[in-house]
């Protein structure tokens, strides 16, 4: 798999991750014995196989004693088959036990995310967080389904192999002290050499899918503007740059294999010649020899593989930090202790000497005082979106204020359960959200045990109902990707529906009806002024004829509230608002 | 495959030299064990030690050829990688960018971005290993089979006869494997599109309190994976202790028969070890093909893949038309068109407008005036009727000519990394007073200037650190800064305020009189200024003309404009 984030970096704290997966890992501690044990066995059995095989041969020298052969062939035989039924054994336990602890840490992941305060996903890019759920465990799925069983065998390999050849000829395993340095050498500096290499393949790998993804989902202007070729050109560059860095990785990792090839031909040659030697003095067999011969070869394999490991192990650890560091992250404050549900008496909402910024530097609400008599109407007006939203933000508690509070029919609302807070307000945000799934699907979104004639009832009071009727499927029409087969009005139909069968004691319009037409808005906002009857309502819009008579006008400029009052009496003033409103009519 | 394998073709010669090269070191690698029998067998026994160590020496030669023969391959094997998966993703990128839209909303960006990245690569990856592990392991195992079979023909039957066994459990086991992962990649791919639904309406999903439910959907699409994932896998990983077993089993088939064989006289001990030496490089050899098979599997999906994208047809290849003699810039005649093909989006719509002058265009939701401009822009062919620009039929215009008459700006829109000059030209070679100027029609410059480095500051993804009214003044900047033959403002001044969009229509007519501009909007104040305005109501014509014109003939226009200026019940949300 290539990994966008597939770093080779060194993860800062291996330990504790190692930990963190450990704890993962044991869940399952069934599965993790399981396969312990069964890769031990299936391994040592293979071992002791070539041993019993140099004792068949030994039994054929001068004369053959075919009674011995048939027992150790036996017992070859029996081995074998031993350590393949293990070895599938095993191979499924690992399967088993890496899908389940990364589909538990997928779902403690996406979990986590359900539970972060919205300012995490204004400040992180969905690439990103994408990466973590899919990318990054995919790396650390296949660490832990190759690598630990590949570490485990190595070691009892090498370990097993090593006694063997000892108790078979110490004087032959001399030869070793040659051959194995030379490995030992050879693997340190390669692997010194490959690692920045590896590093800067992935990192121009990153580079190629970040320019390729921003682009694709550009794709649409770089045919407007017909840049085509350009964008083409740029492309190519970044594709260059990962060819050739993948090039240059491979130049010397591709030398490792041959290489250690070579030292184990050369354990071959010292072995043969040593061994004929030592066979001419009498002091070995030839099914030692043999046995020898085999037990060197199996040295090679793990060998061959520790630097492959050394460098997944090395980004499967990354990846594991990087997913452990964000299922650390602070969550969005949990309801403070003896919480209680909010009580809806009448929708009174003030807004106590409230400072408020997103980064320090700029001040946003600077001491606002503000109460909203149940059932008023407050409107937020001004030219661009950023600072409006502000206010539902707070009121919704996606952000607390520095200074001040809120208070909803006399209950702060930093003291009352977020659900319950939540379910009290009704809101319809600019950016119309629909996911993949039917139309009554995602109009019942919020309020899951709605039946088909409330859905249709609400479609209906949204004038949304006529339009559904004529889609292929009607209500069962599902919304494909980004909802492209609606118009922008249409979604945003969709979601007001949503709201509207969801009527709650206070009502935040944020910009709602600014993507619907004019008249259109008509029809809805009739439907709108049944929903908002004797409710506490904040409204955002551009359009200022709309807001002409709410009780309260926030003007908002550059993000902060620069005036307050009604309508008359900011006309009156003269200031901004007036401005605003003069403008319109030209 | 066949796409895949195309590629692979201009590299033959080069490949068959790195064949060769590496065929002669893998020999060596077979030489070995050889002469290792002879050493035992014939050697040692006359006790001549020279003679053993010069056959050492011999051993030791073939091992250092063999070293330097691999080494040599798998680097020409790298860099055949390189040059192939190089013009393989440049064709990949190339084809995306001319993808027609329907097609790209068949195949789903995401699904696009992932066969440009994660497929490429795993083709990458995969045919620099087949050309070291598919020469190498092939050669160790016909060159494995034939030195055993000159070695001893009797030992080798034996050896052979494990063989075919081999090959149909491999081919089984494959056979069930491939398919599986094809369906792994789909429930990725839905897993991955509902994070990324979930992650753009976080919001609303808190808002609503459903985060458990969203926890319980995500569930099960991760549970669906990890099913198919863990089926496939098992299947696969039945491969290599079937193989094991297999073959050792035959090995101690070896013995027992090599035991009767030197009985009988046949043969020698020497070689039955020399023999096992062989069988463990066989095995070996048998191995790496597996993993072959898995590389392959993996490539083959992924191949499929990219080779679907390859296969679309071209959905817009230019038609010559005839033209038609007009003095209008633009001209709508009798157009239709269809999403669906079950009903029409638009109807027999007709219009035609003069060199610089200004269309607006307004509707209710869903009336069509976006598929209006999408049209004229040949994101869809129509289904009936014709469009002509300059009396040339839209589908004779050559793709290069048509895109280059536009300057688009829609309501919100992508930026790109880069600093805010970049995003206005988009790496087009444009002058800086042409920027500038473009910049200051879009009222754009009077917030660039306060910003730190006035048009060299860096703009984020996603544009994060402007506001929505600073991001739609800089596409429309953009949209400009070509000097377009037609320039489209698609709702694109929606976070504008009256008098800043006022400023910048007033400001687009006098600097680009030439320049014919396409306004949507919902705001009569934005259109009523317009030398022609086209009302739409359900993809049909309901009005044209200016606004007097239609204030006085279309009932439609006429309560828009009551209602946008506050006079109609309904108009005032608060009461």
């Amino acid at each position: 798999m290539p990994l966008r984030n597939e770093n080779i970096q060194k993860p800062k704290n291996t330990g504790k991750t190692l930990r963190t997966l450990f704890r993962y890992m044991l869940k399952s501690w069934p599965l993790l014995l399981g396969a312990l044990i069964a890769t031990v066995v299936s391994n040592v059995c293979q071992l002791i196989g070539p041993r019993l095989c140099g004792y068949a041969i030994d039994a054929t020298v001068g004369h053959v004693n075919f009674e011995l052969v048939f027992y150790y062939a036996k017992q070859m035989l029996v081995l074998y088959i031993v350590s393949a039924v293990l070895g599938y054994v095993c191979a499924l336990l690992v399967l088993f036990l890496s899908q389940r602890t990364v589909r538990a840490m997928r779902d403690d992941v996406f979990a986590k995310f359900m539970r972060m305060p919205v300012d995490y996903f204004d400040r992180h890019m969905t690439g990103d967080m994408l990466s973590h759920i899919s990318y990054d465990i995919d790396t650390i799925n296949e660490s832990l389904s190759n690598d630990l069983v590949q570490i485990l065998t190595s070691i009892i390999t090498v370990v097993g192999a090593f006694s063997m050849m000892v108790r078979i000829s110490p004087l032959l395993v001399i030869v070793f002290i040659f051959t194995v340095p030379l490995s030992v050498l050879f693997t340190r500096t390669m692997t010194r050499k490959i690692r920045p290499l590896y590093k800067k393949r992935s990192a121009s790998l990153g580079q190629l899918n970040a320019f390729v993804e921003e682009h694709v989902s550009g794709l649409k202007i770089t045919r407007a503007y017909h840049r085509e070729d350009a964008v083409l050109d740029r492309f190519d560059e970044r594709n260059e740059d990962a060819v050739t860095s993948y090039y240059n990785a491979e130049y010397y990792a591709s030398v490792t294999g041959p290489s250690v090839n070579f030292i184990n031909n050369l354990s071959l040659t010292l072995v043969s010649v040593f061994g004929a030697l030592l066979f001419l003095g009498g002091k070995l067999s030839l099914g030692n020899i043999s046995s020898f011969v085999l037990y060197s070869r199996k040295f090679s394999g793990p060998i061959n593989e520790a630097a492959n490991i050394f460098s997944e192990l090395q980004s499967a650890m990354a990846a594991a930090e990087r997913v452990f560091t964000l299922l650390e992250e602070d969550e969005e404050i949990a309801d403070p202790n003896g919480a209680k549900p909010l009580v809806l008496t009448g929708g009174q909402v003030e807004f106590k000497d409230i400072c408020f910024h997103y980064v320090p530097e700029r001040e946003i609400l600077k001491n606002v005082n503000l109460t909203a008599p149940s059932g008023s109407v407050i409107a937020i007006v001004g030219p661009t979106g950023s600072g409006k939203t502000t206010i539902v933000n707070l009121l919704m508690r996606f952000y607390d204020p520095q200074k001040g509070t809120i208070v909803i029919d006399g209950q702060d609302i930093a003291a009352v359960t977020h659900e319950s807070l939540r379910n009290a307000l009704t809101m319809v945000l600019q950016e119309t959200w629909l996911f993949n799934g039917t139309i009554h699907d995602n109009i019942a979104y919020g309020t899951p045990n709605a039946d088909r004639a409330q859905v249709i009832e609400a479609a209906k009071k949204t004038h949304i109902h006529e339009m559904i009727t004529r889609l292929p499927h009607g209500y069962d029409t599902f919304i494909t990707e980004d909802g492209v087969n609606l118009s922008k009005g249409q979604k945003q139909l969709i979601t007001i529906a949503r709201a509207m069968l969801r009527p709650a004691g206070l009502l935040i319009l944020d910009e709602a009806t600014s993507n619907v037409d004019i008249r259109t808005e008509v029809l809805i906002r009739r439907a709108m002024l049944d929903l908002m009857a004797g409710k506490t309502c904040f409204v955002i819009a551009h359009r200022l004829s709309t807001i002409r008579s709410a009780d309260c006008i926030l003007a908002v400029k550059d993000g902060e509230i620069v005036e307050k009052g009604t309508h008359d009496e900011l006309m009156a003033a003269g200031g901004y608002y007036a401005e605003l409103f003069n403008a319109q009519f030209i | 495959m066949r796409k895949v394998a195309q590629y692979m073709k201009p590299y033959a010669a080069a490949m068959f030299f790195g064949f060769l090269i590496k065929f002669l070191g893998t020999i060596m690698d077979l030489a070995l064990p050889w002469i290792l029998s002879h050493l035992i067998d014939n050697v040692a026994p006359t006790g001549n030690r020279v003679a053993i160590v010069l056959w050492g020496l011999v051993m030791g030669l073939c091992a250092v050829l063999a070293l330097a023969g691999n080494v040599i391959a798998n680097r020409r094997a790298s860099a055949v990688a390189r040059d192939r998966t190089r013009s393989l993703r440049h064709d990949l990128f190339k084809k995306t960018e001319h993808l027609s839209t329907r097609q790209i909303d068949t195949i789903t960006v995401p699904s696009l971005i992932a066969r440009l990245t994660t497929d490429t690569y795993n083709i990458n990856t995969c045919i620099a290993r087949m050309q070291r592990l598919g020469v190498r392991a092939p050669i160790l195992l016909l060159g494995g089979i034939t030195v055993t079979l000159m070695l001893d023909f009797r030992l080798s039957l034996v050896l052979l006869a494990t063989l075919p066994l081999l090959a149909t459990a491999i081919f089984i086991i494959s056979k069930q494997g491939i398919p599986l992962f094809t369906r792994v990649q789909q429930a990725i791919d839905i897993m991955i599109r509902t994070v990324r639904d979930d992650l753009a309406g976080i919001r609303i999903i808190r808002a609503l309190s459903k985060g458990e439910d969203e926890v319980a959907r995500f569930h099960a699409d991760s549970v669906k994976l990890s099913n198919r994932q863990t089926k496939a896998n098992a299947v696969m990983a039945a491969t290599n202790p079937v193989m094991n077993l297999l073959l050792n089993g035959g090995l101690t088939a070896v013995v027992v028969t090599g035991a009767y064989l030197i009985a009988s006289g046949k043969t020698e001990t020497g070689r039955i070890i020399a023999f096992l030496t062989y069988f463990t490089i066989i095995l070996n050899a048998m191995l790496s093909i597996n993993k072959m098979f898995v590389m392959l599997s993996k490539m083959t999906a992924s191949a499929a893949r990219v080779e679907d994208l390859f296969n679309l047809p071209e959905d817009d290849p230019v038609i010559p038309l005839p033209s038609i003699e007009t003095d209008d810039h633009i001209v709508f005649d009798d157009v239709s068109f269809s999403y669906n093909g079950v009903k029409n989006d638009i109807s027999h719509l007709s219009f035609g407008i003069k060199k610089g002058s200004v269309l607006g265009i307004i509707g209710p939701t869903g009336s069509g005036k976006t598929t209006v401009i999408r049209l004229l822009q040949r994101f869809y062919p129509v289904n009936e009727g014709r469009i002509y620009i300059n009396g040339e039929a839209l589908p004779s215009i050559p793709n290069t000519r048509l895109h280059s008459l536009f300057g688009v700006a829609f309501q919100s829109d992508a930026f790109f990394i880069g600093t805010v000059r970049d995003n206005i030209t988009l790496g087009r070679d444009i002058p800086e007073e042409d920027v500038l100027k473009a910049a200051r029609c879009a009222q754009a410059m009077e917030f660039i200037e306060k910003l730190p480095q006035g048009l060299d500051t860096p703009v984020h993804a996603k544009a994060n650190n402007l506001s929505g009214g600073q991001r739609q003044r800089l596409l429309i900047a953009r949209a400009l800064a070509g000097n377009p033959e037609i320039l489209i403002l698609d709702d694109s001044a929606s976070a504008l305020d009256y008098q800043t969009d006022a400023n910048m229509r007033s400001a687009v007519t006098r600097n680009y009189p030439d320049t014919t501009l396409v306004l949507i909007s919902q705001r009569v104040s934005s259109v009523r200024s317009a030398d022609s305005i086209l009302v739409l109501n359900e993809g049909q014509t309901v009005g044209f003309g200016d606004h007097e014109t239609l204030m006085a003939s279309c009932p439609l226009y006429g309560s828009i404009a009551a209602i946008q200026a506050g006079e109609t019940e309904g108009g005032d949300v608060c009461r």
